[in-house]
């Protein structure tokens, strides 16, 4: 594997949180490290027990592969392997693999003397994650409320747990996280964008610069955010539509039980009406 | 620590004037305001706020819009008798209805859906026009026009919700203007065909505009952590490449083996936001068109498992549905307070004879509890 025709001069020595020099090289084009060696024990074992799980029980088209939680009925227990212990093992070693990956990226960021933003960002990740198939199944008292890992079950999953709430899009916190996700991709294809008509105007025409990106937007809608500006955005945009996402399904359950609809009454039955 | 992060601006740079902008070719128009400073706007992005270009286009789609929200706004107020209260109090739940099916293709009468079809003329003839001065603008600075196109990959969307109802053979298939209206047609929508979330263009839809927010928490976050290097200024990095680009390329080839350039990140970008849109719409068009039942679809095609027919489960039924669904939700969740219901024996005078009691069962103030349903999870999705 080839180096990057500069890369040689950032290949240096340091920045690791654990294990000091001891896993401080490259495989390829990866950088190793402790977290990588930890990261990967974690990625092998679970991939290789979804692999059996999916060997074990099989369906008629891979679409269909299927690694589903414990029922209900064990609680907070330990499943038997076939019954939701796969599914127990598989959340263990994905969160581990997840925590590995943004220390990694920690370590990586603190080589190259670079600000630790991605590791947070995806610390937000992995919270969301961990809200879905850890936080939320504990208030609720049984594993059997996870989600199952698979294609289209999982999607099954999301529809008939929408459904128990009778409407899920009437869920407060649903309706921002999605607000969020829409804005987020809509600032991504302004942004994208921005950068290549500037970066590849018509021919013969120069390139331009950051004059023109901040006078086309003001043009545009009176405002420009500017180039560092549209980053910050950017990250607070996809942050919070992760996080208000891991609100919506970990009050849906724990702290509303009915449906989703009806909890919109408060609003109609305000004093200020009377 | 915080501050060095660049989370925000701690100062302000401002130049004596706000800047008036560059010389525009083929424009009418002409710019309005001289712009101001926002100090608030200032900590987030840029504080200047102004100039904007001001023309035919521009005003017009303006103005179409208005009358949209005008016609929407006015048939609210009037379904609830013009009363100012109750337009605030149910607005998330009022809306222009489309025309009712019995209409289909033919234009209805005004109060039967002749308001909405034309609100949604104006809204359309206003998005339209806000295209072009998307075209105009770029090219009026000698840009490119990959913003128009992108934003063509919506409207593309916008119009599939038109055009989906006219293939069908309805219009009363639109959705309606409304806040809680419009999410109550996307689930009949979705159930009336069959669970969109079998329809694959759906999934993409869906892993793309996830992978977008992916792609900019991943930018984003990057941009900021090379900042203090200069790594927001992507043209230049992009023209001529610095230390922060180079750092930000071999973060993500040492994380994950593989990396963009500061230029190719955008066009990641591009596409996968375009590709949101561009892929919903296509996943609309062939709802009901050639797709009557998107769970049928699926399962024929074997991508969905065919669910055991209702109310006959069994133990192999109930393992295959385990974790898809849980049957008894949510009975099962944990309930804080259990209120006995309160049988109240009431006496009607009135038709008393010597001996009989009427007696009737008031419901008690509080809801009794939901006894919890027998375990039926044969439920289909």
């Amino acid at each position: 594997m080839a180096l990057l025709s500069f890369e040689r001069k950032y290949r240096v020595r340091g920045g690791t949180l654990v294990g000091g020099d001891l896993f401080d090289f490259w495989v390829g084009p990866f950088y190793v490290g402790f977290f990588g060696v930890a990261g990967a024990i974690c990625t092998i074992l679970g991939t290789l027990l979804i692999v059996y799980g999916v060997v074990l029980d099989p369906q008629t088209s891979l679409w269909q592969w299927n690694i589903a939680p414990p029922d209900l009925k064990y609680g907070l227990m330990f499943a038997p392997l076939r019954e939701g212990g796969l599914w127990q093992l598989i959340t263990l070693f994905a969160i581990g693999a997840f925590v590995c990956w943004a220390l990694r990226e920690a370590e990586i960021s603190r080589k190259l003397g670079m600000g630790l933003h991605v590791p947070w960002t995806f610390g937000s990740a992995i919270l969301a994650y961990v809200t879905l198939v850890v936080i939320r199944p504990v208030l609720l008292g049984a594993w059997g409320h996870g989600f199952p890992y698979g294609i289209f079950s999982h999607l099954d999953w999301v529809s008939n747990v929408g459904y128990q709430y009778l409407h899920f899009h009437y869920n407060p916190a649903h309706m921002i996280a999605i607000t969020f996700f829409f804005t987020t991709t809509l600032a991504l294809a302004m942004h994208g964008s921005l950068i290549l008509s500037v970066t590849n105007p018509p021919k013969g025409e120069p390139v331009k610069g950051s004059e023109h990106e901040n006078v086309f937007f003001r043009d545009f809608v009176g405002y420009s955010i500017g180039a560092i500006g549209i980053h910050r955005l950017g990250l607070l945009l996809a942050l919070n539509a992760g996080i208000w996402a891991a609100i919506c399904i970990v009050i849906s359950g724990p702290f509303w039980t009915g449906d989703w609809v009806r909890w919109w009454d408060w609003w109609l039955n305000l004093p200020i009406w009377n | 620590m915080l501050e060095y992060q660049n989370l925000f601006s701690r100062i302000q740079v401002r130049p004596p004037q706000p800047d008036p902008g560059l010389p525009l070719r083929d424009s009418p128009g002409g710019r309005f305001g001289k712009g101001f400073f926002l100090r608030i706007a200032g900590y987030l992005g840029d504080s200047q706020v102004g100039p904007v270009y001001l023309g035919t286009l521009g005003v017009l789609s303006v103005l179409c819009g208005f009358i949209a929200i005008e016609i929407i706004g006015l048939n609210m107020w009037a379904s609830v008798g013009w009363s100012t209260k109750e337009f605030i109090r149910q607005l998330p739940w009022l809306a222009l209805e489309p025309p009712p099916p019995s209409y289909g293709l033919r234009f209805p009468p005004l109060h039967d859906g002749g308001w909405y079809l034309m609100a949604g003329f104006f809204l359309t003839m206003s998005i339209l026009l806000w295209w072009l001065r998307t075209y105009r603008r770029a090219r009026a600075l000698g840009m490119g026009t990959h913003l128009p196109w992108a934003f063509a990959s919506a409207i593309f969307l916008y119009l599939s919700f038109l055009i989906q109802p006219v293939l069908v053979g309805s219009y009363s298939e639109m959705v309606p203007f409304g806040l809680f209206p419009h999410l109550d047609w996307t689930s009949a929508f979705s159930i009336r065909y069959g669970n969109l979330y079998y329809n694959p263009f759906h999934a993409l839809s869906i892993a793309f505009l996830y992978g977008s927010v992916l792609l900019f928490a991943m930018h984003g976050a990057t941009i900021l952590a090379v900042a203090k290097l200069g790594g927001e200024r992507e043209i230049e990095q992009i023209t001529d490449r610095g230390t922060a680009s180079e750092r930000a390329a071999l973060f993500w080839r040492w994380t994950m083996g593989f990396n963009a350039t500061m230029e190719s990140i955008h066009r990641w970008a591009w596409w996968f936001a375009v590709l949101v849109t561009f892929t919903g719409g296509i996943g609309i068009l062939l709802t009901g068109t050639v797709v009557d039942n998107w769970y049928l679809w699926a399962v024929k095609h074997k991508v969905a498992p065919a669910y055991p027919a209702q109310n006959v489960v069994t133990p192999a039924d109930l393992q295959f549905l385990r974790g898809r669904y849980q049957g008894a939700a949510p009975d099962t969740f944990p309930t804080y307070k259990i209120v006995t219901p309160v049988d109240t024996v009431v006496t009607d005078s009135a038709m008393v004879g010597p001996d009989t009691t009427v007696k009737v069962l008031v419901t008690p103030a509080t809801p009794a509890p939901v006894t919890p349903a027998p375990k039926a999870p044969g439920g289909t999705p």
